[in-house]
């Protein structure tokens, strides 16, 4: 339990709740970044510099980008981005549901024997992580590699305008 | 209160608010980024159990991060396709109207 946990924890939550209360649609995509940005802090701080690398060129990087487009695609006017606020009776019901979650977790987490003996930091260098995905875990990279070349395929088909024969058609 | 404990913690809070965001908003982008924020508190949890306890290898907390951070991002790909297409449909995004699974 460090400063800079506290640090970190106040920037990932702080952000994210803010993000949950603006109404202004580029503002909540601006603030989960930085709360992207935080996570990847956190990584740095449990010392898994590859996967903080990882984080910040995946969602800092890439993720905000298409989310900032998708935001910019689909708006006609500067009034459209302020989303309406969330209804009351959903918004209660979604914090009740936050609440509730969470207080589980929490009793779950404060109620679990943990073992107590220290451990010590696990030593993985990015030589390490390449000859694991490579040997051990080679036929989930190949899975992964399709995985995401269907998704791609995907998205430009669910995401491509119509054909004009079909439009001539309608 | 241990550093795991702390971890958990903010895991489960981190986790909370992108379950708050998804119920509570109504606007498909908001939602798909609460979903994320979802995932994200996962991927804290693997790597808080790879530094802070024991009995694992030594890269598996690493690896699994990896590997959910790759399906995130093909997920979020998709679920962006899929809010141009709804926004093309219905010329908005808010999710009370998207009743219809036809176009």
């Amino acid at each position: 339990m460090t400063f800079t946990f506290l640090i970190l924890a106040v920037i990932i939550l702080g952000s994210a709740l803010a993000a949950a209360l603006r109404p202004n649609l580029i503002h909540c995509a601006l603030l989960l970044v930085v709360s992207w940005l935080g996570v990847a802090g956190f990584y740095l701080w449990a010392g898994a510099e590859f996967v903080a690398f990882a984080q910040v060129l995946v969602y800092v990087g890439a993720l905000s980008m298409v989310v900032l487009f998708a935001v910019l695609l689909t708006r006609q006017s500067r009034a459209e981005l302020r989303v309406d606020a969330p209804e009351t009776r959903r918004a209660v019901w979604a914090v009740i549901a936050g609440v509730a979650v969470s207080g589980v977790i929490g009793a779950a987490v404060f109620a679990t024997k943990w073992d107590p003996a220290p451990v010590t930091a696990p030593e993985v260098t990015v030589r390490g992580i390449g000859l694991e995905l490579m040997g051990a875990h080679a036929a989930a990279l190949l899975l992964l590699g399709v995985l995401l070349t269907a998704a791609l395929l995907g998205a430009v088909v669910l995401a491509a305008p119509d054909r004009p024969e079909k439009e001539e058609k309608s | 209160m241990s550093p795991l404990q702390g971890c958990l913690l903010l895991s489960a809070a981190l986790f909370s608010v992108g379950l708050v965001i998804a119920l509570a908003r109504s606007n498909a982008i908001l939602v798909l980024l609460g979903i994320e924020l979802m995932l994200n508190a996962a991927n804290l949890n693997f790597i808080a159990f790879w530094r802070f306890h024991s009995g694992a290898a030594p890269a598996t907390g690493v690896i699994f991060v990896l590997f959910a951070i790759a399906v995130a991002a093909a997920e979020a790909a998709v679920g962006l396709a899929l809010v141009i297409a709804l926004y093309r449909h219905q010329k908005n995004l808010r999710l009370q109207e998207a009743t219809r699974l036809r176009g």
